[in-house]
Order: structure tokens, then C-alpha cells, then sequence
């Protein structure tokens, strides 16, 4: 039981991945798509997170007794070379929700609906008159 | 100077890329394009060359010591990547000139040129890294500017299309990112030789394998294999021409690459191909990818879907030559890899030059273009033969290769598969050509008369490549077969 409440961070990490996955391929509405991709990423940034807790870690700089590190228990040290990588990847998820919001906004302008079923269904008609004329 | 070459190659469509979107000139911009394209196309060749004589070449980035800093680590593999992703982008160049003042408004034309060295630039990267946390940067800022690049196309599909593929990209850029976390997780490093190294250790573990999953899941999104194609078609089909041109050729080819990087070196392959069944599920897919993508192929009725589904196909070979796990597979995959590229970019700029003469996309179009255009009509045979395989032509060179280590591990089902997937390409390619031959013109199109010089310039340079590869193969097979080898000796 300890180990599950020890692993807790990543049975987090596993319902946000699923629930992000979910709303990305089940809604047609393009904002609530987007919103899955978001929710999916900051999944995978608190999984590296996560990953940076180190039991009984500390700095390299922390002081020195006798040749070995002083490691005060009461303090939670986190490796910092995750949230730097996360910090990156964060980057990215905003570039890419920008990306897709701009998207949405031409998308609107051109088919008059944010949901990916009229825009089908507006080409789909388009292309049956276009037959019917040819 | 040349000891920073394997940054400078990367760096230099970086940095260009800004300098364009200030300079606000579409002149300007094409012109610095074709400047960086030449510029790391010219460096691409000179670190082979040192390779190939030398050995790998290890760059710090930054003078920081790997592991500890980003090491760029140039073999034979990814030198022979480079050149072909920075050649590409060269040969795409004087198409793209008049391709974009035709295709895309005024104002944004700029844009298109930033957006484009920005591409580059990931692919680059891609290839040139030796980091693992590095591939997924580059990855995602390839990925980013394609989107944009899609969403330039003519059609208000190009929208639809290009969100379609964001959030297929994003999620596939993401579970490679998963990927790297659990390998960071049980290894402690992201330098890719001191993932492997340390790897082994790990073999039986859980997190491990799931590794193994998630980058797979991740790079097939990206290489789009089958059944994690569907952003693919319409992407090509709608995106401008000059891009559909420059993308086909390289961006499923470097999501290749990093594939065989992951599988033979970083992961190894006593623990992707023995221990875990990645290279049967590949395999199995690459097979169905070949059959499926030339079946559907066949049924089209636009040129550029056509090419699109096509290429889904010649994605199979890659990928089966990857799948098998053998350095004959790995060497004739990457051999593939440099055939389809300037075979299938060929193809797509004849389809780019079609557009632009007669504003349509449809196989119609086709109908007597030997007699409209003989020197397009000229290059469609030529690059189209390339793609069949026929004997003399860049594809005959790859298929072959792709065939005897097939053979040599007794993949039979797998080798007629291949063959059965070539023929279907004489199906389609033939209708292609028996349009353009004895059907007439179709008077309805009018014809703005003049190919462009720059389009005549990359469609010869691309046909004389797709036969001069065919006929003198040796570098360049001598190369992928070191490169074959290479990998996995760096996976011990």
C-alpha cells in the first residue's frame, strides 16, 4: 500500500495523460481538442517533475562534514536538471497551443464553425457540387 | 572553422531564420533560404567527407564536456541525413521562387521563407544530435513552423488539415518526450551514448519497456506509419507546392532516421529486436503500409494525393528495412531513405510546375502534358521510374539492397510483399503516364504557357540525380553500408 501512496505523483500523471488523450480524440469541437493536447502535455511535465525528488539527495554545494554532505531530512531535495528540461518543454506546449488557437481563429473565419464536423461536412458538400458541375 | 561545422549547420538556417521575418522582403527571403540551404549543405558534405575518412566527429556544444553538455555526434548515418535534408532544401530552392509568388499572397511570402529555414533548421537537428532530450526540441520546432507551413496552402482545407496534423504531431511529439522521461528515469543521462551504455543494465525493467513503447508509438506518428498516417495525406495534398515538395522528401525521412538511431543505438537492439517484439510489429505494419498505401494510391484522382498516399507506401520500405534489425536492413533502409527523397520530391515538383501552368491538381490535368510539356513530362517518366524501381534509376538501387537482406533473413512474406507494392507503383505511375501520352489536352485549362527557369532548374537537378544515383551507387551505397554498421556498433 506504501508503495502506491509512495508512487502517488504518477498515478496522477496516468489519469491526466488518459483524460487529455480522451477529450483530444473524442470531442469535435476544436478549442475542447486543444484543450486536451494541454492537459496531456502538463501531464508529461509533472511526470518529469516528479522524477526530480531525490530520497536522501542534495546539492552539490551543500556544506560538508568530515569529507561527506550535511542532509537535513527535513529538507525535500529535487534534482534540478528535470525542471530545466520541463521548462523547455513548457515552451513548447505554448508554442504549439498558440499555433493551434491561431488555427482555430483562421478556421472560423473560414468555415463560420470551431467544430471539426461542419467544416467536414461544409468540404464534403462543396466537393459533391463541384461533381455534379463537372 | 570547420571544427564548429557540425553546429554551424544547424545554426546557420537559425539564425537566417529571424534575419527574414525582419527583413520583410520575399526576395530577400528566398534568397537568404537558398544561402542557408547552401551553407549547410556545403558543411554537410565537408563533415562526411571528415567522417568518412576520419570517424565519427563529437562537437560540445559550447565547450561543455559530454555528458555533461549537448554532444552533436556526426557518423556516417546521420552525415549522409544531413547532406541529404540540407541537399534537398537546396534542389527545392529555385522552385520554391516562383511555386510561392504563385501560390501564397504577397505579404506573407516572407513568412513562408522563415517558416521554411525554421523547418530546416529541426530536421538538422534532428539528425545532428547526440542528445536525447535534444530530439524532441528539435523535433517540436520542425514540427511547429510545418504547421505553419501547411496552413499557407491555397484551400481553406489547408487550415483543417494543418490543425489535423498539430494535434496527431503534438501527441506523437509527446510520447516520445514520455519516452525520453522513463529512459532519463532509469538511466540518469540523456546523452545518447551513455543511455546506451548504461541501458543494458536495465533490460528487464518494467519502465524500460514501456521506453521502448512510447518512443516507438511516437516516431511511427511522426514517420507516419501505418495506422498513424491519417495527418499525412491531406497535409501533402494541401499544403503549398514547394512545401509538400521539401517536406515529403525530408521530414517522414528524419523521423525515420531517429527511429534507427533509437533502435540500434540508444535502446539496442539486443533489447528492441530479441527481447521485445518491435521489429515483428514493424514489420507487420510496414507490410500492410506497402499494400495499403499503393492500393489506395492507385484510386486517386488528385495528383498531389496521388504522390501523398504513395509516399505512405514508400514509408513501408523504410520502416521494414529498419524493422528487420539487421545492418543490411538498417543500410538499405537509409539507402531508401536518400531514393524516396529525391525521387518523391521530383515527383511532387512536377506536380508543383502542373499547379502552376494549369491551376489544377486534378489527374485531368495530365491529359497530353507529353505534348504541353515534354521536359516536365521528361522528369515525371524519369522520377517516376525512380519510384518503380526500374533498373539504372536511384529507386532500383535501394529496392535491390532492400531485397538481398530481405532474403538473407528469409523475410519471404515480406519480400513479395514488397515486390507486390512495387508493381501496384507501375500500376499508378503508368496511369500517369498514359494520361499524359495519349490522352488529349483538356482545352478547359488554360495554360499560362512558361515553366518557370528555377522549376526547370530542380526538376532536372532531381532527374539527373534519381539516374545518377542508379548508375554509379557505389558512394553512396559504400556509405549507407558503413553507416549500416556503424550503428550498431555503436549500440555495443
Amino acid at each position: 500500500m506504501s508503495d502506491v501512496l509512495g508512487f502517488y505523483p504518477y498515478i496522477a500523471v496516468a489519469i491526466l495523460l488518459m483524460i487529455g488523450l480522451y477529450t483530444v480524440m473524442a470531442h469535435s469541437n476544436l478549442v475542447k481538442k486543444l484543450i486536451g493536447l494541454s492537459v496531456f502535455q502538463s501531464a508529461v511535465f509533472l511526470m518529469f517533475i516528479s522524477l526530480g525528488r531525490r530520497d536522501g539527495g542534495t546539492a552539490p554545494i551543500a556544506p560538508m562534514e568530515h569529507g561527506h554532505a550535511v542532509v537535513d531530512p527535513a529538507i525535500i531535495y529535487s534534482h534540478p536538471l528535470p525542471h530545466v528540461l520541463i521548462l523547455t518543454a513548457i515552451v513548447v506546449g505554448v508554442a504549439t497551443t498558440a499555433v493551434g488557437l491561431a488555427l482555430v481563429v483562421r478556421i472560423n473565419e473560414s468555415y463560420r464553425s470551431i467544430e471539426e464536423r461542419d467544416a467536414l461536412a461544409s468540404d464534403r458538400k462543396v466537393d459533391e457540387q463541384l461533381d455534379q458541375a463537372g | 572553422m570547420m571544427q564548429h561545422a557540425p553546429a554551424l549547420i544547424v545554426l546557420i538556417p537559425m539564425l537566417l531564420a529571424p534575419l527574414v521575418a525582419m527583413l520583410r522582403s520575399p526576395g530577400a527571403g528566398w534568397a537568404l533560404f537558398t544561402a542557408g540551404a547552401a551553407g549547410s549543405f556545403a558543411l554537410s558534405i565537408l563533415v562526411l567527407e571528415q567522417v568518412w575518412s576520419g570517424g565519427v566527429v563529437s562537437y560540445a556544444m559550447g565547450g561543455w564536456v559530454p555528458p555533461f553538455g549537448i554532444e552533436y555526434r556526426i557518423d556516417l548515418a546521420n552525415g549522409l541525413v544531413l547532406a541529404v535534408v540540407s541537399g534537398i532544401a537546396l534542389l527545392v530552392a529555385p522552385f520554391a521562387r516562383a511555386s510561392v509568388a504563385h501560390e501564397i499572397s504577397e505579404p506573407r511570402q516572407y513568412l513562408f521563407y522563415a517558416c521554411m529555414l525554421l523547418c530546416l533548421c529541426g530536421l538538422l537537428g534532428i539528425a545532428a544530435t547526440g542528445d536525447a532530450f535534444n530530439v524532441f526540441v528539435f523535433l517540436e520546432i520542425s514540427s511547429l513552423s510545418a504547421y505553419g507551413l501547411i496552413a499557407m496552402g491555397r484551400s481553406r482545407r489547408a487550415l483543417l488539415a494543418s490543425f489535423q496534423y498539430l494535434v496527431m504531431g503534438t501527441v506523437g511529439g509527446t510520447f516520445l518526450l514520455i519516452g525520453i522521461g522513463l529512459l532519463y528515469a532509469v538511466t540518469g543521462t540523456l546523452n545518447m551514448a551513455d543511455i546506451a551504455e548504461r541501458l543494458p543494465a536495465t533490460y528487464d525493467s518494467r519502465v524500460t519497456h514501456a521506453a521502448v513503447a512510447f518512443i516507438f508509438v511516437g516516431l511511427s506518428i511522426k514517420v507516419a506509419l501505418f495506422p498513424l498516417h491519417q495527418w499525412l495525406p491531406s497535409a501533402y495534398a494541401e499544403a503549398p507546392s514547394a512545401v509538400t515538395a521539401f517536406m515529403a522528401a525530408t521530414a517522414t525521412k528524419v523521423a525515420a532516421y531517429a527511429m534507427l538511431r533509437f533502435a540500434d543505438t540508444v535502446l539496442g537492439e539486443a533489447l528492441v529486436f530479441e527481447q521485445l517484439p518491435v521489429g515483428e510489429i514493424g514489420v507487420l505494419l510496414a507490410c500492410v503500409a506497402m499494400i495499403a498505401g499503393s492500393l489506395v494510391a492507385i484510386f486517386q484522382q488528385d495528383l498531389k494525393l496521388l504522390l501523398a498516399y504513395s509516399s505512405l507506401a514508400q514509408i513501408g520500405y523504410i520502416v521494414l528495412g529498419i524493422a528487420l534489425g539487421t545492418a543490411d536492413g538498417a543500410s538499405a533502409g537509409l539507402l531508401h531513405v536518400v531514393a524516396h527523397a529525391v525521387v518523391k520530391c521530383g515527383l511532387f515538383v512536377v506536380a508543383g510546375v502542373v499547379i502552376y501552368r494549369l491551376g489544377s491538381e486534378r489527374l485531368d490535368a495530365l491529359n497530353g502534358l507529353a505534348l504541353r510539356m515534354p521536359g516536365v513530362f521528361a522528369a515525371l517518366v524519369i522520377c517516376g521510374m525512380g519510384l518503380v524501381g526500374v533498373p539504372a534509376t536511384a529507386g532500383f538501387v535501394s529496392k535491390w539492397a532492400l531485397l538481398q537482406a530481405l532474403i538473407a533473413e528469409q523475410a519471404w512474406v515480406a519480400a513479395f510483399t514488397m515486390l507486390g507494392s512495387s508493381l501496384m507503383a507501375v500500376i499508378y505511375i503508368g496511369v500517369l503516364i498514359e494520361r499524359a501520352v495519349f490522352r488529349a489536352p483538356d482545352t478547359s485549362l488554360s495554360d499560362t504557357g512558361i515553366t518557370p527557369l528555377g522549376a526547370k532548374l530542380s526538376l532536372a537537378a532531381l532527374a539527373v540525380l534519381t539516374v545518377l544515383i542508379g548508375l554509379w551507387s557505389d558512394p553512396i551505397a559504400q556509405i549507407a553500408n558503413g553507416a549500416g554498421a556503424g550503428l550498431f556498433e555503436a549500440g555495443r
